[in-house]
């Protein structure tokens, strides 16, 4: 098994930069970090467990209904992790909503499952898997860090930028309403690509 | 009038694009000519329309805590809302298999033309998205989820044919060089929502 399985997902063919795969939920949930982390966690051990059981039943899916196939073992795993949620973390649960349900149609796993579990050994598939989740996860903790400590000042709910520096308080700062705002979320993103195909100019489009 | 009401506020308020971020991938994927990404947006107001009171039926008559008590009263207690995940997305996965066979069938010239998204429409998030929604926000009628779903399809029809619009022009623009294709449809697609924000509180 070579390097580049657990290297590529990070950069050179990231989830949500270069594939452009799993935009829709990423953008929602990072106003605060604390979601995007759980976010995170939850795309990666769904990627990572549903690759590793599509890769054990590889040989035995027929070809035609396998979207099915693919799609009833995703949601397995996703129902798992929203029932952990509610029981453990019910405040995060609720705060994540539909997109924990949303994992579902996140393009990453059915992507990973299609391009690599399918035609690998179960094992590579699931570090493929993992590493694309985590990969998922960094640009998303990437815009949450922003998003919150611009936005709100916080970073996991506690108070970063000093109280002192605020109008309210005789100071001069004041936190970006804008940040919190969804069309934030795709600006953000939108700067995070272009440093990165500065950085990496072989990725530069046409 | 509260149908109406509900009509403009999906289309406009709640867009799945601008507000939800739902159906980014194809949205991001499709717009590079208006004429297909009219094709896919027609397509998924129709899914979106037809899937959206079918999987209101299905939690409100088998799904939700209790709901099997019209088939005997000894099941009240039942409870299968966790498996709503699993019903929304078969429902969703099998529609537009069928769509897809009948349209096949029936319709060729249609086929050739939409034919291509529907099986793509089946992992659209906007159309799971629309009936978590749904069960979130918990409407009450069959015609409210029918209105919603209806709506949320216009909406996401207006936002990818407007993107494709205005990628068409930009192909004659200069931008820098890291920020070509993605990276400037990210802010595009991020000041279209600040645009769209301006709607925000219409009640009609």
């Amino acid at each position: 098994m070579n390097k580049d399985i657990y290297t590529k997902p990070f950069f050179l063919t990231n989830p949500i930069t270069v594939l452009v795969l799993g935009i829709c939920s990423s953008l929602a949930v990072t106003v605060q970090l604390k979601g995007a982390l759980v976010m995170a966690l939850s795309v990666t051990i769904v990627t990572a467990c549903s690759s590793l059981i599509l890769s054990l039943l590889r040989n035995t899916i027929p070809n035609r209904v396998r979207i099915i196939v693919q799609l009833v073992v995703v949601a397995m795993f996703v129902i798992l992790i929203d029932q952990f949620l509610q029981a453990f973390a019910y405040d995060t649960s609720k705060m994540l909503s539909v997109y924990i349900g949303l994992i579902i149609t996140n393009c990453i796993i059915m992507g990973r499952i299609e391009a690599f579990a399918l035609g690998n050994k179960p094992w590579p598939s699931f570090v493929d898997g993992a590493c694309n989740g985590l990969g998922y996860g960094m640009i998303l903790i990437i815009v949450a860090f922003f998003r919150e400590l611009l936005g709100s000042g916080t970073l996991f709910g506690f108070q970063v930028i000093p109280a002192s520096w605020y109008m309210e308080n005789g100071g001069w700062y004041m936190n970006n309403g804008l940040m919190i705002l969804p069309p934030m979320a795709l600006i953000l993103l939108g700067c995070v690509v272009w440093i990165q195909r500065s950085i990496q100019k072989e990725l530069q489009e046409k | 009038m509260e149908y109406l009401n509900l009509f403009i506020k999906s289309i406009f308020v709640d867009n799945m694009i601008f507000a939800f971020f739902l159906g980014m991938c194809s949205f991001l994927a499709v717009s590079k000519n208006v004429k297909t990404a009219a094709g896919l947006g027609l397509a998924v107001i129709f899914v979106l329309g037809i899937t959206l009171p079918l999987n209101y039926l299905l939690y409100e008559y088998i799904l939700k805590p209790g709901a099997l008590a019209w088939l005997n009263p000894s099941y009240a207690s039942v409870d299968l809302s966790f498996l709503s995940y699993i019903v929304f997305i078969a429902t969703i996965a099998t529609f537009t298999q069928i769509v897809e066979m009948a349209v096949e069938k029936f319709a060729p010239g249609l086929y050739n033309s939409l034919g291509i998204f529907l099986p793509l429409i089946a992992v659209n998030c906007a159309i799971l998205g629309g009936s978590l929604f749904m069960k979130e926000r918990a409407y009450e009628t069959l015609g409210e989820a029918f209105t919603f779903g209806l709506g949320s399809g216009v909406g996401w029809f207006l936002a990818i044919v407007c993107m494709a619009a205005i990628r068409e022009k930009l192909a004659y623009s200069k931008i820098p060089a890291g920020l070509k294709g993605l990276g400037i449809s990210f802010i595009i697609t991020g000041l279209m929502g600040i645009a769209f924000m301006s709607f925000m509180g219409i009640q009609l």
